[in-house]
């Protein structure tokens, strides 16, 4: 498959260029914005070591561990989105929207209910207890939308999931009625899509996930292209599909649930970073992930920075922010195709 | 049992008089002893003998009297009335756009007049009932203009599966931008009450704007329903009939839309109510508008109040938001008419 001539390499080691360029931008600008602002000169003198104490408190101890977990969030979802969307054949596809997140937030809602969200290891143990509801909610989605005879209609399987998304949240607000004010405020925050993991510890939690899933998924970029192809032709090339299929939907949900389990519920990123990746240099998946990752990087930075800029210090949640600018986006390509 | 079955060309509308009629007389008769149900029961149990007491005998110094006239009867009354606005709404939708999965909730529809009122509330904290049930009209004509130009923007207009979709991210903006100016202003708990669907706190200043606003559109429904039928066999077919549907429709959306918006000022945005009730009614009656529409308001207030009683019950002494409940007893079976219907 080395068809590819250098040309259009060279566009895709540009533009992956060019996205990083534009994250360091927005890392910069979303170090800036805030309750105490930090200049950029500001920010390079405290990186290397020679910032005051007020610096260094601002940007290690507040800033920096936000932005990397938001960093990372949307680098998981992003990945993730354009995994389901090359598995499903269906570019509408997205963690948020197939009821991933849903599922994911009535596990968490229901860890919150049961169990304190006071101890140390709550931290650590959340992404466990998403990615058992994510799984959990994709292999519902995944049965009740398979027919016998016709396998899993790609519309039918968004359909499901839209359905799922409205009982997994009828779910949990009959489980939040006899809760606490505190755990209802923590989540009502999480599903409006608060980054609340803003300490490092957070950061520590999701790193693994990002670290080890993502470089796997680049990996299997050939597969990811033979999978997006039409189901005889990959067959055809001898890949085993429903297998392959399989591992890749676990790492999909994975990286979604891991994600969301620090971000709160946020949808869309999934959609949107990994079809501008692909305007931009096209749907070989080997070209346009690692770009795709970086987008959704940005995406989250700048709805975070926008949501904590127009009202300080706690901020309009991601999600909402992220929310207005994807679902035009969503409809736009609904409208398109 | 008297079947009355037409035939043109390849539609067949059955209708059931007989079916229709014993379904709206027990269908009431349910409702009442729902009613009844859903005042004795909750945090202070009273017995039915006294529910009958206070409502035709009142007394305004017994504490009984007091809790039945104040809270609960209002509650039930607001219930009902929202109930089978949905329900109607629902059912003419599913009749206009000929789409089984048409409904206010899913549509878009309910979080439009939601953010209407977000929009409200955030402006001007204390508005008069009147102006809260117009806002959130104009809400609900908002959603519903964003869904359907969409499908228009599409030759040929959308499946029925792709305007559900278009439907669902809709509701997922406009629910977005509510939760960001709630946020903003402060009001976020106000508006949750909206946001998944509360019955408490209706109160008989609401009701009175508010029941004869349903009752003429529901009652105008009812007038409409013969044509219903006919443009539920498709444009072509009434064009041919000499209707004209595009003033049909305009006017049948509109009552969609003041059902819709009044059921979000009084409850909340509540999903499925609208797509169950019409067709568990279609199943008995048949597909004859003119017996779909009033069996449906009867059912969807039977529905409402049950889950109103339900409501109240399962996290007793808490109260569980009423838009949770419907959308659980909702969900299997919207999963079953998307299976039905992505098949084809």
């Amino acid at each position: 498959m080395n068809i590819v001539d250098t040309a259009t390499q060279k566009r895709v080691r540009i533009t992956l260029f060019v996205s990083i360029l534009l994250l360091i931008v927005s890392f910069v600008v979303s170090v800036a914005t805030g309750f105490v602002s930090l200049s950029p000169f500001q920010l390079a003198r405290t990186i290397v070591g020679l910032g005051d104490n007020q610096e260094n408190l601002i940007l290690f101890d507040f800033r920096l561990p936000r932005i990397l977990v938001t960093i990372l969030a949307g680098m998981g979802l992003a990945v993730s989105g354009a995994i389901l969307q090359s598995i499903t054949k269906n570019p509408l596809s997205d963690p948020g929207i197939l009821g991933i997140n849903s599922g994911a937030g009535l596990m968490v809602v229901l860890y919150v209910a049961y169990f304190s969200i006071e101890s140390t290891s709550f931290i650590y143990i959340l992404p466990l207890i998403a990615l058992i509801g994510g799984i959990l909610s994709m292999v519902v989605i995944y049965f009740l939308s398979y027919k016998r005879g016709e396998g899993v209609d790609p519309t039918r399987l968004i359909l499901v999931g839209v359905g799922m998304a409205a009982a997994f949240n009828g779910f949990i607000f009959t489980i939040t009625a006899r809760l606490e004010e505190e755990q209802n405020a923590f989540i009502a925050n999480w599903i409006a899509g608060r980054i609340w993991g803003d300490d490092w510890t957070f950061v520590l939690a999701l790193l693994p996930w990002i670290l080890i899933l993502v470089p796997i998924v680049f990996s299997k970029s050939p597969i990811l292209n033979i999978l997006n192809l039409n189901e005889h032709v990959s067959l055809g090339l001898g890949a085993n599909v429903e297998r392959e299929r399989r591992i890749l939907l676990l790492i999909a949900i994975a990286l979604a649930t891991a994600s969301v389990s620090v971000s709160g519920g946020i949808a869309f990123i999934g959609l949107m970073a990994p079809h501008i990746a692909r305007n931009l240099v096209g749907p070989r998946h080997q070209a346009f992930l690692p770009i795709a990752a970086v987008m959704g990087s940005i995406l989250l930075l700048v709805s975070d920075t926008i949501g904590r800029s127009i009202l300080d210090p706690s901020g309009i949640p991601a999600g909402i922010i992220v929310t207005i600018i994807g679902a035009p986006y969503f409809l736009y390509l609904m409208a398109k195709r | 049992m008297q079947n009355k079955n037409i035939q043109l060309d390849e539609n067949k509308i059955i209708a059931r008089p007989v079916v229709g009629v014993s379904v709206l007389i027990l269908g009431t008769l349910v409702l009442l002893l729902s009613i009844v149900l859903a005042i004795s029961v909750g945090a202070a149990n009273i017995d039915f003998f006294t529910v009958w007491n206070s409502i035709f005998n009142y007394d305004p110094q017994g504490k009984a009297d007091q809790i039945i006239m104040d809270i609960r009867l209002p509650r039930e009354i607001g219930v009902m009335v929202v109930g089978a606005a949905l329900a109607v709404s629902g059912a003419i939708m599913q009749g206009v756009t000929k789409n089984p999965l048409a409904e206010s909730g899913l549509l878009g529809i309910n979080a439009g007049a939601g953010f209407a009122l977000a929009c409200l509330l955030a402006f001007h904290s204390q508005s008069s009932y009147v102006l809260v049930m117009f806002i959130s009209f104009i809400g609900a004509s908002i959603g519903a203009g964003m869904v359907f130009g969409i499908s228009a923007l599409k030759r040929g207009g959308m499946s029925p599966l792709r305007i559900i979709l278009a439907g669902s991210v809709v509701m997922a903006l406009l629910t977005a931008l509510a939760d960001g100016i709630a946020v903003l202003f402060k009001i976020t708990q106000d508006l949750s009450i909206w946001k998944i669907g509360s019955s408490s706190g209706t109160t008989w200043l609401q009701l009175k704007i508010a029941v004869p606003v349903v009752i003429v559109a529901l009652f105008i429904a009812i007038l409409l329903s013969k044509k219903l039928t006919i443009l539920s066999f498709g444009d072509d077919i009434a064009k041919g009939l000499g209707e004209r549907t595009a003033l049909m429709k305009f006017v049948l959306m509109v009552i969609v839309l003041v059902l819709a918006g009044v059921s979000v000022s009084l409850v909340g945005a509540l999903a499925f109510v609208g797509l169950m009730v019409p067709h568990m009614v279609r199943f008995f009656v048949g597909t004859d508008y003119r017996w779909v529409i009033p069996c449906s308001g009867v059912f969807g207030s039977v529905l409402l109040v049950l889950s109103d009683i339900a409501a109240r019950m399962i996290n007793a002494p808490f109260e569980t938001p009423i838009g949770a409940i419907v959308a659980i007893i909702g969900v299997p079976f919207f999963l079953y008419l998307a299976r039905r219907e992505g098949s084809r």
